[in-house]
């Protein structure tokens, strides 16, 4: 390479993609048109940063597994991503459109990102199916009769179409993430966002909730999901982010992330998480 | 490091709903009400024997409805309840639009629209109802051209749109944070998610002091006699001024008003127990 694309390259790659070092062979050219992409972005809560300068890009259908250690700044990323915070610096966009405070659009995008949380968040003064319909029909515009039908259609596909017509508060939690999951669906997003979505649950129910969601994986669906199941990002994983101090410190796909990450402290964190 | 921007963790996440307090009979404050009723009968009774009081009770039934050769016919008292209920009934739904918006506005995040909310409400809130309704009644009457029966319901509605504003906003800020991020992460607009998601969960916490408020407001509607208007108490007075009964009317009214405000209560706590039922 010559030494002035060398120099442009080293200095820009952190606005390539997050799959740039062997990536490219999984993402040909036609997939690696951006859904999301970030570009140096900063995050303040008053005095205090929350994220530093962070870049990142997700392709349409990859999978992003974001981890690091609590307060690292996890949730503000993804939330920035549809606007629930805004960033202070820098740019978001998704499908190319700008997220920020003074964006008019702003409920339009977020019809495309579905959002799943750690504390599920259903409207517990509806019914599973109007949780499911409600969206669709108040926000997309959707027959009532057509949105039930895709509401029961999605409840077959996380396993629970008998609970339609119970509340979420007769659930269990595993029941009430998949309903999460399904509410998100109802809306046919084109990305979804995960917030820790297994680590208010109990552990007998944690499977069900990631069997779904590698389920969701394989149908090609653009994720990012903040977990500290390292066996769910294996499994799904194209790439593999480490967070720490509001830093993206490493990123990286799973083979070498897992075996032999860059950063000391990204190693570290998974000792750590792994011993037990 | 806590994380401040979710919601804080509740130990069984939506398993639990907040019950409505104060289930089954309250005996003890009914006793003590009982009690305390009985007690200033007895002293007006007690007083009023040693006063030599000629008792009148035979005549008040006429004050209620009459049964002339023109057939039935509603009775004075019966008129001025009517007026009570129907002044009570349009200035609570006016008080409750009002409320509606000084809490939404005070709570828009604009700065013009909190420092106008806040303004009204420390100005409402210093100021006695009586002035309140004569500055209706005296000066904005004249000024818009309204009658006593128009400035009265403008006077209460505004002096209770205020204390309800306060009711509507904690009802609403009492919604978990996390409906509103799940309302607008499938796209609601701020709008969507107080129509659908927001208001519907808040009426539980407000139905409550909302009861209080009702109560209030029959109660207070008595304020606006002294501009005449003839509703209950005004009626009260004027019976008085022609039959010289005060004990008699005054007992009477006073039981007309708490049959109204019982009713009111009772009736709202069986609407709180349906919006409380565990689905
Ligand atoms: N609304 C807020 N106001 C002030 N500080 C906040 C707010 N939300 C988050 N923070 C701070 O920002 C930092 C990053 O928080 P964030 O919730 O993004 O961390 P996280 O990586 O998701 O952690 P966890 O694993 O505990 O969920 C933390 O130090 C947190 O205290
Ligand atoms: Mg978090």
């Amino acid at each position: 390479m010559r030494s002035d694309i060398r120099a442009h390259y080293d200095k820009h790659k952190h606005l390539l993609y997050s799959q740039i070092e062997d990536g490219l062979a999984r993402f040909p050219m036609e997939h690696r048109n951006n859904i999301i992409s970030a570009r140096n972005v900063d995050k303040f809560y008053g005095a205090f940063q929350a994220l530093y300068d962070v870049s990142l890009n997700v392709a349409k259908g990859e999978r992003v597994v974001i981890c690091g250690p609590s307060g690292s700044g996890k949730s503000t990323l993804i939330r920035c991503m549809n606007g629930l915070e805004f960033h202070n610096s820098g740019i978001i966009t998704i499908n190319g459109v700008e997220v920020n405070e003074r964006s008019k659009q702003l409920p339009a995008l977020r019809q495309d990102i579905g959002m799943v949380f750690q504390q599920f968040n259903l409207f517990p003064h509806l019914t599973i199916l109007e949780n499911l319909t409600i969206g669709p029909i108040r926000v997309r515009g959707v027959s009532k009769v057509e949105a039930e039908e895709r509401a029961r259609n999605y409840l077959e596909r996380v396993h629970i179409p008998e609970q339609a017509d119970k509340y979420p508060n007769q659930l269990s939690g595993g029941q009430q993430q998949r309903v999460a999951i399904a509410r998100s669906l109802c809306m046919e997003t084109q990305i979804m966002l995960f917030d820790e979505p297994t680590s208010a649950l109990d552990p007998e129910m944690i499977n069900e909730v990631l069997d779904v969601m590698i389920e969701l994986a394989d149908s090609g669906m653009t994720m990012v999901c903040v977990t500290h199941e390292m066996g769910f990002a294996r499994k799904v994983a194209d790439t593999m982010i480490f967070m720490e101090a509001g830093r993206i410190v490493e990123t990286a796909p799973p083979n070498k992330f897992f075996t032999a990450p860059d950063s000391e402290r990204c190693r570290l964190f998974l000792s750590q998480i792994l011993a037990h | 490091m806590t994380d401040l921007s979710a919601p804080a963790p509740q130990t069984a996440p939506q398993t639990t709903r907040p019950r409505a307090q104060g289930r089954g009979f309250p005996v003890v404050s009914v006793a003590l009400y009982a009690l305390i009723i009985g007690g200033i009968i007895w002293g007006a009774y007690a007083g009023a024997q040693s006063m030599g009081y000629n008792w009148q009770w035979y005549r008040m039934p006429q004050y209620f409805y009459r049964l002339t050769d023109d057939g039935f016919q509603w009775g004075e008292i019966a008129i001025g309840l009517v007026k009570t209920l129907q002044l009570s009934t349009i200035a609570f739904v006016l008080a409750t639009v009002i409320g509606l918006v000084v809490a939404l506005l005070r709570m828009s995040g604009l700065v013009v629209g909190t420092a106008v909310a806040i303004g009204f409400l420390e100005f409402i809130r210093n100021m006695p109802i009586l002035v309140l309704l004569y500055l209706f009644y005296y000066v904005l009457g004249p000024v818009f051209g309204f009658d006593r029966f128009t400035a009265s319901i403008l006077c209460l509605a505004v002096f209770h749109g205020a204390l309800i504003s306060e009711i509507l906003r904690a009802g609403i800020q009492a919604v978990a944070p996390g409906q509103w991020e799940a309302a607008k992460s499938i796209g609601m607009s701020t709008t969507q998610a107080y129509r659908y998601i927001v208001l519907p969960q808040s009426v539980r916490f407000m139905l409550p002091p909302m009861t209080g408020e009702v109560v209030h407001l029959v109660k207070s509607s008595a304020i606006v006699s002294v501009i005449a208007v003839a509703e209950l108490t005004t009626i009260g007075r004027n019976i008085i001024s022609d039959t010289y009964m005060s004990f008699e009317v005054w007992f009477t009214i006073a039981a007309v008003y708490m049959v109204v405000t019982l009713i009111l209560s009772i009736g709202v706590s069986w609407l709180e127990n349906k919006y409380a039922v565990d689905h």
